[in-house]
């Protein structure tokens, strides 16, 4: 394990303080139907309607392992370059809950299907960091407890039971709160590439928990704290940077830290304490009788290796090839759609112009809009028509905004537009002539000014652009300007 | 022609094919006898209108020529297979009315073939127990009394319903389960024959389950002929269990009559235990006579760990059941206790009220073992030893064919003699449970009569899947003890 850089210390009264980060994941199975029943797996359906009989726990049902969910944990696995296990083991994680029909869930305990991998995540300074992942398990999620429909009654919605999650599990290898959103991040691109989880936060898809340690930078490791319940991007740094405070202040006061699971609130954005280590279920983990050990073929497991998608990874380092900082390639190759676009825009023109267009001109506009890339106005092929003309001059850049800002609003083809509203860039040297006649007359103390003070030209460029309704090309107007005004070359 | 109920269930069978008696008339003759052996209590539900709508189902596909292997015979079914439509209640008050929605695999393999559930028989409760005196539902009454006494015998357990159904005539054949002996120990105390299949053979789905790796249906009958011909039509992989094994099921009943000539018989030395009687040590000496005389060649074989094999099932069956059981909670079916104020009072209420002492020992004792700080020296250490169980066997096997030994330490005993200690209740399946922990086929056939009247049986157990060759040193056992007995219909009002 290395240590963080010093920027990522936080100071306390005795000096400065490294937090240790690791997670456990849930990321629910892209599948059908459900680990062990083919009940159906559909997000937001009536209470109760998609439960089989042994997602209920009735007498005598017994759970068949759907191929498809072990499949994807596989190719999930693959995704983080790890090692899958041919031979794992389902175990019974046995606790009571209204929640949990049969008593007990269907897991994996000693032996995962899937081993060690990785994970390499990109900050905003440029670092690469690996993030360690110890394994991925297969079980099943549980139902819903809910308990505001009734004054006095809790009720119990089974549509959850059974659905297929993979539980990801991380080395302690992350520094900080930023480190710990960009892991997840990470992952949820990777898990969406791979069409394994839709990584969709806001239905509960996928659900983090998070261990925080504090330590002196470069002493032992110490007690960490499980955060249940952190399930948006935007808490995870939040109830990072919380718990580190509180343990921080914690030890500083003179305390120990208790090894305890803390509930995050998000309301109040603190986290507070759920039960101690003692107070932790006896899990009776115990491997499952009614489903023998799930083997895997090897050459079942290398054709699904050899039909993974480019990943994050391979992506970015494609785009960096291609003239894109690390940073700006990480930013594109976050979410497969924006990559998808952005490999569409950049088409036959320059990849570091496309990039700075996707970057400060779409994505500016979605962020001032709220909308995300795939609810995008404007296709990239249109993008792409808008970089192109900007580079063979028939528009200026300043033209080819406004253009954007119209087909954004009203739609229509870029080439057509630039046609009907006659945005083509004037070069023609009469008609900037003119304008700059026209200037020059208007403004008889400007043109004595500017003789004085050279850098008043930029003055009359605006004028001049003004005159022609920015479409003449500023560098002939800049010339033509030198000229007329008798200015020095190195105005 | 015998009386109707007296018949096996190949020569009802081969009479219904014959257009002799209908199965309106069988099926009606057992609902009555069922009526009368009220006082045995081997039903919990008895289903005699149903049974009569069946049978006439069943007639009319015979007029047809459209007939199952198992078409119009009247079947007994412990109730601890879900049966649709039906009340299934593993003999605890935790099931309450529970009616399922849907059938066993098993019970429909049956359905499917034609047969006739005449109703659901008593057991232990959720099969834990071998005298059938755990039941909600009140003790079952062995058929058979010793000649020199009216008291009230065991049936044996836990499919006790089901071995006194058939020894009372009161089925042609029932199912029962076997976790450590149930199927195989009813029926040698009622003089019947009881078959417990390989692991695997016969599909769990459906079946309440007790302990998940050990649990297997099989066929309680009154000859070998019969079971061979029930478990024929028992068997089948289900992708619904999936610890059922996909293996070709073969014609039992035709494969039968082969001979043992040359069949090698092993007689485990561990299996004769200090303090047996020497009436089951006779007996034993006896069968192997009667196979030797009929050509099979006698060996001493070794198992080992066979004195580990009860301590290993009481740690391995009460750890899957104390899981298994977590699901009758109160919550979704089932008997909820009154007057809970929070879930945790609901769970203790309906739990406590609902599960029988010996159920909730055997919780205890499962929930104990897999504890943290418990499990490597309980759990772990008995996976071990049922892996050298299993080990003992192979090895077994590589010298002979099939192992005989006894059925049971000894005959039916008084209802209340063996309630308040259970380890001496355990003890009566010292000669079975060790078949179930490796998985193997077992069966027990009637071989001789205490001196005072009750039936004692011979145990055969074959390789695994190997059912077959196991049937025909069965049915070589029962050619030479030709037992013929039946209990006296005491219990008829």
């Amino acid at each position: 394990m290395s240590g963080a850089a010093k920027n990522k210390y936080i100071k306390g009264e005795t000096g400065d303080w490294e937090i240790v980060i690791g997670m456990e994941v849930h990321a629910q199975v892209l599948s059908n139907s459900k680990l062990f029943s083919g009940a159906s797996t559909e997000f937001g359906g009536e209470p109760n309607n998609q439960v089989s009989f042994i997602d209920a726990g009735f007498p005598g049902m017994l759970p068949a392992i759907n191929g498809k969910c072990v499949e994807q944990a596989v190719r999930t696995g693959l995704g983080l370059k790890a090692k899958i296990n041919l031979r794992s083991i389902f175990d019974r994680k046995n606790y009571f809950y209204p929640d949990l029909p049969q008593g007990y869930q269907i897991s994996q305990y000693k032996d995962p299907v899937v081993g060690e991998g990785e994970v390499m995540i990109d900050l905003k300074d440029g670092e690469s960091i690996r993030v360690g992942i110890e394994r991925l398990h297969l079980e099943q999620d549980a139902g819903k407890s809910l308990h505001d429909q009734h004054p006095d009654s809790s009720f119990v919605d089974l549509n959850r039971s059974g659905i297929a999650l993979m539980e990801i599990v991380t080395r302690p290898d992350m520094r900080s709160s930023e480190e710990a959103a960009a892991f997840l991040k990470k992952l949820r691109a990777i898990v969406r590439y791979l069409g394994t989880c839709d990584g969709n936060m806001d239905e509960g898809s996928m659900r983090a928990d998070v261990n925080v340690s504090v330590r002196k930078p470069g002493g032992p490791l110490g007690t960490r704290c499980e955060i249940k319940n952190v399930n948006s991007m935007r808490f995870i740094a939040q109830a990072v940077e919380y718990e580190a405070r509180r343990q921080i202040e914690v030890i500083e006061g003179g305390g120990t830290i208790r090894q305890e699971t803390r509930l995050f609130d998000s309301r109040q954005g603190e986290t507070r304490s759920m039960r101690s280590k003692e107070e932790a279920h006896d899990y009776r983990y115990f491997p499952d009788p009614d489903l023998l050990p799930l083997e895997l073929n090897p050459a079942w497991v290398e054709e699904i290796a050899k039909s993974l998608p480019e990943l994050p990874d391979e992506k970015k380092a494609r785009f960096m090839a291609q003239g894109l900082s690390a940073y700006d390639a990480s930013v594109l190759v976050a979410e497969r759609e924006l990559a998808d676009y952005y490999e569409e825009l950049t088409k036959g023109v320059d990849a570091k112009s496309a990039a700075n267009w996707l970057n400060n001109e779409v994505l500016g506009r979605l962020n001032r809009d709220g909308l995300s890339i795939g609810e995008v106005p404007v296709s990239a092929a249109a993008n792409n028509a808008i970089i192109q003309m900007v580079a063979d001059k028939t528009i200026s850049g300043k033209i080819a905004k406004d253009l954007l800002d119209i087909i954004w609003k009203e739609g229509g083809d870029p080439r057509q537009v630039v046609e009907a509203r006659s945005l083509k860039q004037v070069t023609d040297t009469g008609a900037i002539d003119a304008a700059i006649e026209a200037v020059i007359a208007a403004n008889p103390d400007k043109v004595e000014e500017v003789k004085a003070k050279p850098k008043l030209a930029a003055w009359f460029v605006g004028q001049v652009m003004k005159q022609t309704g920015g479409k003449a090309n500023p560098a002939a107007v800049n010339a033509a300007l030198k000229t007329r005004l008798n200015l020095p070359e190195e105005g | 022609m015998r009386e109707l109920t007296a018949m096996s269930l190949a020569e009802a069978r081969d009479a219904i094919r014959a257009k002799k008696i209908s199965s309106r008339e069988l099926t009606g003759a057992f609902v009555t006898a069922i009526q009368k052996a009220r006082p045995l209590n081997a039903f919990i539900t008895e289903a005699g209108e149903q049974a009569l709508a069946a049978a006439d189902r069943a007639d009319s596909r015979i007029a047809k020529g459209d007939m199952g292997a198992l078409e119009g015979l009247p079947l007994a079914i412990k109730d601890l297979f879900c049966t649709k439509g039906v009340k299934t209640t593993a003999a605890s008050r935790i099931l309450g009315n529970f009616v399922p929605p849907y059938e066993s695999t098993v019970t429909q393999n049956l359905w499917d073939a034609g047969a006739v559930m005449l109703g659901k028989t008593n057991l232990d409760e959720f099969a834990m127990g071998s005298s059938n005196e755990t039941s909600a539902f009140g003790p079952v009454f062995n058929p058979w009394r010793a000649s020199d006494s009216n008291a009230n015998l065991v049936p044996g357990g836990s499919s006790g319903g089901s071995s006194a159904a058939v020894a009372a005539d009161l089925c042609l054949a029932a199912i029962g389960t076997d976790t450590g002996g149930s199927i195989r120990q009813p029926a040698a105390v009622t003089g019947r024959v009881g078959l417990k299949p390989t692991y695997g053979r016969c599909s769990r789905f459906g079946i309440v389950a007790f302990a998940s790796s050990l649990d297997q249906a099989g066929p309680m009958t009154k000859t070998v002929k019969d079971a061979a011909i029930m478990l024929k039509t028992m068997a089948s992989v289900d992708p619904k269990d999936s610890t059922s094994v996909d293996v070709s099921v073969p014609d039992y009943e035709k494969l039968l009559d082969g001979g043992i000539k040359g069949l090698k018989i092993g007689i485990p030395k561990e299996y004769r235990i200090d303090g047996a009687p020497a009436e089951i040590d006779a007996l034993w000496s006896k069968g192997a006579d009667w196979l030797r005389a009929q050509g099979a060649e006698i060996v001493e074989v070794s198992l080992p760990h066979t004195k580990y094999a009860l301590p290993t099932y009481y740690i391995v069956a009460p750890a899957e059941a104390s899981s298994n059981l977590a699901r009758y909670d109160g919550v979704r079916f089932g008997y909820r206790a009154p007057g809970a104020h929070d879930i945790t009072e609901l769970y203790e209420k309906s739990r406590g009220e609902g599960f029988g002492a010996e159920v909730q020992r055997r919780i205890l004792i499962g929930t104990y073992v897999l504890s943290a700080g418990y499990y490597d020296a309980y759990y772990a250490r008995a996976q071990k030893l049922r892996s050298l169980i299993k080990r003992d066997f192979e090895q077994a096997f590589e010298t002979c064919d099939v192992l005989l030994t006894p059925a049971t330490p000894g005959p039916a005993f008084g209802v209340g003699a063996k309630t308040s200690d259970p380890v001496e209740m355990y003890l009566q399946d010292v000669f079975t449970v060790t078949v179930n922990l490796a998985g193997l086929p077992g069966i027990s056939v009637p071989a001789g009569l205490t001196q005072n009247g009750l039936p004692l049986g011979l145990q055969l157990i074959g390789k695994a899947f190997d059912e077959a060759t196991m049937l025909r040193a069965a049915s070589a056992v029962e050619q030479a003890a030709d037992f013929k007995h039946s209990p006296a219909k005491w219990w008829s009002v």
